[in-house]
């Protein structure tokens, strides 16, 4: 019989499935962070230990303060960075913490530190943990509830999504990115477009992909509904985990291989949905409205809700009038009040380092942000010059974090701010109450810091790829 | 966590697709602890300055109707306590995001699918109306019709019967230490390595 690598994933996982339909999955990896507190409450209530600390991993990101760390002035932050301190100490648990040189975010770290590895399931009570299904893992994000189930019993229930293939067939421009295949998608589909199903992610364009790309593209995967986004293993893959300091070796590596070598669709499989998109189609694109599927190329004009179908007229009309913008309009050109480059979607080194190429020699017109993936990224960053292009631009180089993507430590844009952000939700409020996000590429940021305003990357990026 | 099979309330529509979990429960307040109560920040950024919406003209409603793609986004599980706190016991839409319905089941409260959502959000615009919901046929009965809506059964028994999933996984302790064992000895790879560059 053939099979997609969804069947394979998850038959490797189910300790039993009942007879309605519910099985209960095996987890290899389970990570945790400061807004895990509901879920370590309920594991207390219950006098429970943690079954398994070996394969549970904490994380400080959510809360993380990007400035300062020494001096953490609100105490409701520094609550919920004790707390976690406090239930990693007490179930012997390893701790990415404020003060570990490893510490980032947490769908940055779980590959960095090599334990994010084809064939794992890995759950974490956050929706973009479909980050770490572009190594082929069986990767999702659960609830509080959840959460505290697999503390106790290293488990999960889940009912097996139906399986959707996104191929993106031809070559990618290189100056367009996975960031851009993603809006599309959920552009094209909608923000529902893949509910109830795992996505596996295939093609020429996909192939082509860094893991940084694949991670991105994965990541957003739960913009569209999708319960998670996924990519086969391949060279790439393997290039990227050998030597990681968690991920196996020697013998251990050599069995992995074998066994990672299997973690793909067979030819014949059929999967409930297939979508095909050329890649010679996807232009930098970018989100207007407040919510993903509301997305553009950057030489688009804005909708009139007057054209559009009854059910998304009124949300496009509510849209325009939070952003600030109006029918007809041209994106570009539109003016930011500031900038962001962060978040467990776009802050990987090469992230960093294409937004680099378009400012270098080149001086911001509006402040920002860039908040590294994680502490070692940062250093990296630094070791390759970075940091001077960021400064030297007038940006601010900060700590690792989730940051401005959501604002919990304090990251916040301002009401009626117009932020042009490397992050994955354009929702109201999501970066500060009022606050206005455009969602786009580390380039499109990067662009829009230049000029201050939205912007097609491609013409700063010439002769700097 | 008490199981229910019927209730009997107060149904109101809040017309409006894709409401995010961000809008549920606006982040700034996640650090709060359950015992403060959650209902006080459901939907707090979008009821501002709108003295005509539809939860505040009718604080008692316990059933919401809303627009496609309820509760998409992040995984909060905070989005679902700020509406059960503030009373409500189900959510009716065409469709919710995934990890929220979930969610939503593992607190009581009920995600309903139910095609006709926009046509009674339509005829029920400004005002209420009293509904029943019959879990057991997985039924309600409001504005003088009877439908059906969609439930996974699964879901249906859990929230008939208030099933806690750690207690009734707890039954199945001896076959997860067998999957277990048989992983690590057979699968020894995907244990993390020993080796910690901090040590």
């Amino acid at each position: 019989m053939s099979l997609t690598l969804l069947d394979k994933l998850w038959a490797a996982h189910e300790v039993r499935r009942n007879e309605d339909g519910q099985s209960l999955l095996w987890v290899d990896r389970h990570l945790v962070h400061e807004g895990s507190h509901h879920a370590f409450g309920k594991l207390a209530a219950r006098g429970l230990p943690v079954a398994q600390p070996d394969l549970t991993f904490g994380v400080a990101d959510h809360y993380a303060p990007t400035g300062n760390r020494n001096r953490i002035t609100d105490p409701a932050i520094a609550k919920m960075l004790e707390r976690l301190d406090t239930h990693a100490k007490q179930h012997g648990i390893t701790l990415f913490g404020l003060d570990d040189p490893r510490q980032g975010i947490v769908h940055v770290i779980g590959p960095e530190q090599g334990l994010t590895l084809p064939g794992l399931q890995i759950n974490c009570g956050d929706s973009h943990t479909s980050t770490h299904g572009a190594f082929g893992a069986l990767a999702f994000g659960i609830g509080a509830t959840e959460v505290a189930h697999v503390l106790a019993t290293q488990t999960v229930w889940q009912t097996k999504p139906r399986a959707m293939r996104i191929t993106i067939d031809g070559r990618l421009d290189p100056m367009i990115s996975a960031k851009d295949i993603a809006l599309h998608w959920i552009a094209l589909l909608g923000t529902d477009g893949a509910r109830g199903h795992a996505i596996e992610y295939a093609g020429e364009a996909v192939r082509a992909l860094s893991m940084e790309g694949r991670m991105t593209l994965c990541n957003l995967s739960i913009e569209g509904g999708a319960r998670l986004g996924m990519i086969a293993p391949d060279e790439v893959t393997y290039a990227y985990i050998k030597g990681r300091p968690f991920a196996p070796e020697g013998a251990s590596w050599d069995a992995a291989l074998m066994e990672w070598a299997l973690l793909h669709s067979d030819e014949a499989a059929i999967f409930d949905r297939e979508v095909s998109i050329d890649a010679a189609e996807i232009a930098p694109t970018l989100t207007w409205g407040t919510t993903p599927e509301q997305a553009l190329p950057i030489t688009g004009t804005l909708p009139d809700p007057a054209d559009l179908p009854e059910g998304k007229a009124r949300a496009a009309s509510e849209a325009l009038d939070y952003m600030g913008l109006h029918a007809g309009q041209a994106l570009d050109g539109v003016p930011v009040d500031q900038v962001f480059l962060g978040s467990c979607t776009n802050a990987r080194i090469e992230d960093l380092r294409i937004a680099a190429a378009v400012l270098r020699g080149r001086t911001a017109r509006v402040p920002g942000i860039v908040s590294p993936g994680s502490m070692l990224i940062r250093a990296q960053a630094e070791r390759e010059g970075l940091d001077r292009v960021f400064i030297d631009a007038g940006l601010d180089w900060v700590a690792s974090g989730c940051s401005m993507c959501v604002g919990m430590n304090g990251d916040l844009v301002g009401a009626g701010k117009r932020c042009a952000s490397s992050t994955n939700r354009n929702f109201r409020g999501r970066q500060g109450k009022g606050a206005r996000t455009h969602l786009m590429s580390p380039a499109m940021v990067a662009a829009a810091a230049v000029t201050g305003t939205l912007t097609d990357p491609r013409p700063l990026m010439k002769g700097r790829l | 966590m008490a199981g229910w099979s019927r209730h009997d309330g107060t149904a109101v529509a809040l017309p409006r697709d894709n409401i995010d979990t961000d809008q549920l429960i606006p982040a700034r307040f996640m650090s709060a602890s359950r015992a403060e109560g959650y209902g006080q920040f459901l939907l707090r950024d979008l009821r501002e300055g709108d003295p005509d919406f539809p939860l505040d003209r009718f604080p008692q409603a316990s059933i919401l109707l809303a627009g496609r793609n309820f509760g998409c986004g992040s995984s909060r599980e905070a989005a679902v306590y700020a509406l059960v706190d503030a009373g409500i016991r189900c959510v009716i839409a065409t469709g919710f995001g995934d990890i929220f319905a979930a969610n939503a089941v593992n607190n009581g409260l009920l995600p309903a699918r139910l095609a006709e959502t926009p046509a009674l959000m339509q005829a029920l615009a400004g005002r209420t109306t009293s509904a029943s919901i019959d879990l057991e046929t997985s039924q309600i009965a409001l504005n003088g019709a009877t439908l059906q809506f969609d439930l996974a059964p699964v879901w249906r028994t859990k929230l008939i019967n208030g099933w806690d999933d750690i207690d009734l996984t707890r039954a199945h302790l001896d076959d997860i230490r067998t999957f277990r064992d048989q992983r690590h000895k057979r699968h020894r790879w995907s244990w993390p390595a020993s080796q910690n560059p901090q040590d």
